[in-house]
């Protein structure tokens, strides 16, 4: 029987099933709801809630309580996201499973607080200076917020990675039916299991996941942001440096087919397929309903893109078309994939959803590409 | 008992600090202190940020988390608010501290979380080629402030014991032995305990400001450190005694 629930409500649900014990966070439209119900029901599972100062803060705040051995998590939006860069630039390097929720408001800067967007896409990827490989889900219903958080958890503990969960606006705030299961599947730390002097934080074959310990555990051990080798202790030779950045991109990169959904619906050899994620997807959805030449392929991760399959989807296309709430950005990624048919952008920045109409003129448009 | 050698990686030594530098000194203080309480490493999470000072972690065997510039509070209250157990203590610099760091420092203190803040004070930034900071005194020479620093200095110890915390102590790296029993009440105090801790920096803000040599300098920093000790203390229940004892279950969570 489903029952009614938002968007944000069901990340904060997803999250506590999932066993999250920590929150840190900054008040910020449109995402406050998460942290609203995180401060009423944490307490009473012994978690802890700690509003803190800033969005730098926040995001510090839930690397040292997993460091400590705790599941936690923090939500934003596009400022806040801002101020997270550096943080989440820290988590990567010091490989520290985190979950951060970044609900996607129109920007630049303040920019539209309550108005959706979908400019935060090309940030979550490349926002921190320096390689910074990292994971990004994009939820496209108020059932996916719930199953995309608890799963951000799993993979965030399996990749030793901050995982970034991206709805927009829409679906954020959106009240629909959610099923709730009688379960979830906690994610599992991979802790040491070698004696404590042996122990070191860092060390795996290139790409393999090192085991994580937590602090108070008989298992001492260093972390840093600065470049470090195996024993988690600052080093700055060459070696040392390619080592580690090899390692942090291919941890990611090398096992994209576990990390990377990649959603289909339409015919099997689709003349148009539209590239659509978050609540843009839905829109393409309706937009193509009837047809049965085209497609929607919806990205459920963003980050790292599942290239293959997405080359493999448009392989019998025509026309590649990509809806998003931003001036191009996924339009770009996916010139550069596909490279047998035009790729066409349809963007939209003023805070209003895309509408399936306006996907389904689109689609009309192109004329002869599309038919 | 446990020594104080046991708390360093004294594999790592030499430190990388500048002859004449007062850091070591202060983790000598440090690791002192942990000895005299007999703390176990394994249960104490040192914090540190960027700059000389925030090299510390690299010479001690306790638990480290060496994070961005400025952002240790913010770290360790992380570590702390998910584990209360933690000896959690922050090693800052100036800039690290009260600088770019100034925000966290102020809600630390408000927060009251169970952390010792412990900066080392050298009026400068030494890493980065001897720029001023928000600690360097008003027309103090430094390589952005060459015929002297326009800004005035933060009291640090008047601005964290305004802001709440239980505990504000001062002194130099010249007297180690205050230092160290100063450390010993900070750690065992609850509530967040702050110690701003004088220090020489010989290669730039020493050189350009204070008498010759590191020795002579040591005695500079004591000197304007004023009455070293105990700044300002307050009974305080820290975070966690409150928000267990709001959330109604004060008894559940004693520690």
């Amino acid at each position: 029987m489903p029952i009614l629930m938002q968007g944000n409500a069901a990340i904060a649900e997803g999250a506590l099933r999932a066993g999250v014990s920590f929150y840190a966070g900054y008040p910020i439209t449109p995402s406050s709801e998460v942290a609203e119900i995180m401060a009423r029901r944490l307490p009473g599972q012994g978690g802890i809630y700690l509003q803190m100062e800033d969005e730098l803060a926040s995001m510090a705040a839930i690397i040292g309580a997993s460091l400590a051995g705790a599941r936690s998590l923090t939500a934003t939006s596009g400022p806040g996201f801002s101020l997270m860069q550096e943080n989440l630039g820290m988590a990567v390097m010091a490989e520290v499973p985190c979950v951060i929720v970044n609900v996607q408001r129109s920007g630049p800067s303040t920019g539209l607080a309550t108005r959706p967007g979908q400019g935060d896409i090309m940030q979550a990827r490349w926002g921190r200076h320096g390689d910074a490989p990292i994971i990004a889900l994009c939820p496209s219903s108020v059932q996916d917020c719930f199953d995309q958080t608890v799963r951000a958890f799993i993979l965030a503990e399996k990749f030793r990675c901050p995982v970034v969960l991206m709805p927009d606006q829409v679906v954020a705030h959106l009240s629909e039916g959610l099923e709730l299961p009688g379960e979830v599947t906690r994610s599992e730390r991979s802790r040491p299991t070698c004696s404590p002097a042996e122990y070191q934080p860092f060390a795996a074959p290139p790409g393999e996941i090192p085991p994580l310990a937590e602090y108070g555990s008989p298992y001492v051990f260093h972390v840093t942001s600065s470049m470090h080798d195996e024993t988690g202790f600052s080093r700055s030779d060459p070696e040392t440096a390619r080592k580690k950045n090899l390692h942090l991109h291919r941890k990611l990169h090398d096992r994209v087919e576990d990390i990377a959904e990649v959603r289909y619906y339409g015919p099997d050899r689709p003349g148009v397929l539209v590239v659509a994620y978050g609540i843009t997807a839905r829109a393409a959805r309706a937009a193509v309903q009837g047809d049965e030449d085209a497609g929607v392929l919806e990205l459920a991760t963003l980050w790292p893109l599942h290239e293959r399959r997405l080359a493999e989807v448009a392989g019998s296309a025509r026309l590649v078309l990509v809806p998003e709430m931003n001036l191009g950005q996924m339009v770009h990624e996916m010139r550069r994939i596909v490279r047998h048919c035009p790729v066409h952008g349809l963007h939209r920045a003023d805070g209003e959803p895309i509408e399936p109409e306006e996907i389904a003129r689109a689609i009309r448009d192109s004329g002869g590409e599309a038919r | 008992m446990r020594d104080f050698r046991d708390y360093l990686a004294l594999d790592r030594l030499p430190h990388m600090w500048c002859a004449g530098c007062g850091h070591g000194i202060v983790l000598g203080a440090l690791a002192r202190a942990f000895s005299d309480l007999d703390l176990d490493p394994s249960q104490i999470v040192v914090v540190t940020g960027i700059g000389c000072w925030g090299k510390a972690d690299d010479y001690l065997r306790t638990n480290a988390l060496h994070g961005t510039h400025g952002r240790a509070l913010a770290f360790a209250t992380g570590v702390k608010g998910a584990r209360p157990s933690l000896q959690v203590v922050a090693l800052m610099g100036d800039g690290d501290g009260v600088t770019i760091g100034g925000n966290h420092l102020i809600h630390a203190a408000r927060r009251n979380l169970s952390i010792t803040g412990l900066m080392v004070n050298n009026y400068n930034y030494g890493m980065t080629g001897g720029q001023y900071s928000a600690t360097t005194p008003y027309g103090g020479l430094t390589t952005t402030s060459r015929e002297g620093c326009p800004e005035e200095a933060f009291d640090t110890c008047a601005l964290v014991a305004a802001a709440g915390a239980a505990l504000v102590a001062r002194t130099s790296a010249y007297q180690p032995a205050q230092l160290r029993a100063l450390l010993r009440q900070a750690l065992t105090t609850p509530g967040f305990s702050f110690v701003e801790v004088a220090s020489t920096c010989p290669t730039y803000f020493g050189r350009f400001n204070q008498a010759p040599g590191p020795a002579e300098q040591l005695k500079d920093v004591a000197a304007s450190v004023g009455s070293p000790g105990i700044v300002a203390k307050r009974q305080v229940d820290d975070f966690h005694a409150r928000y267990w004892r709001i959330h109604g279950k004060g008894d559940e969570h004693e520690r």
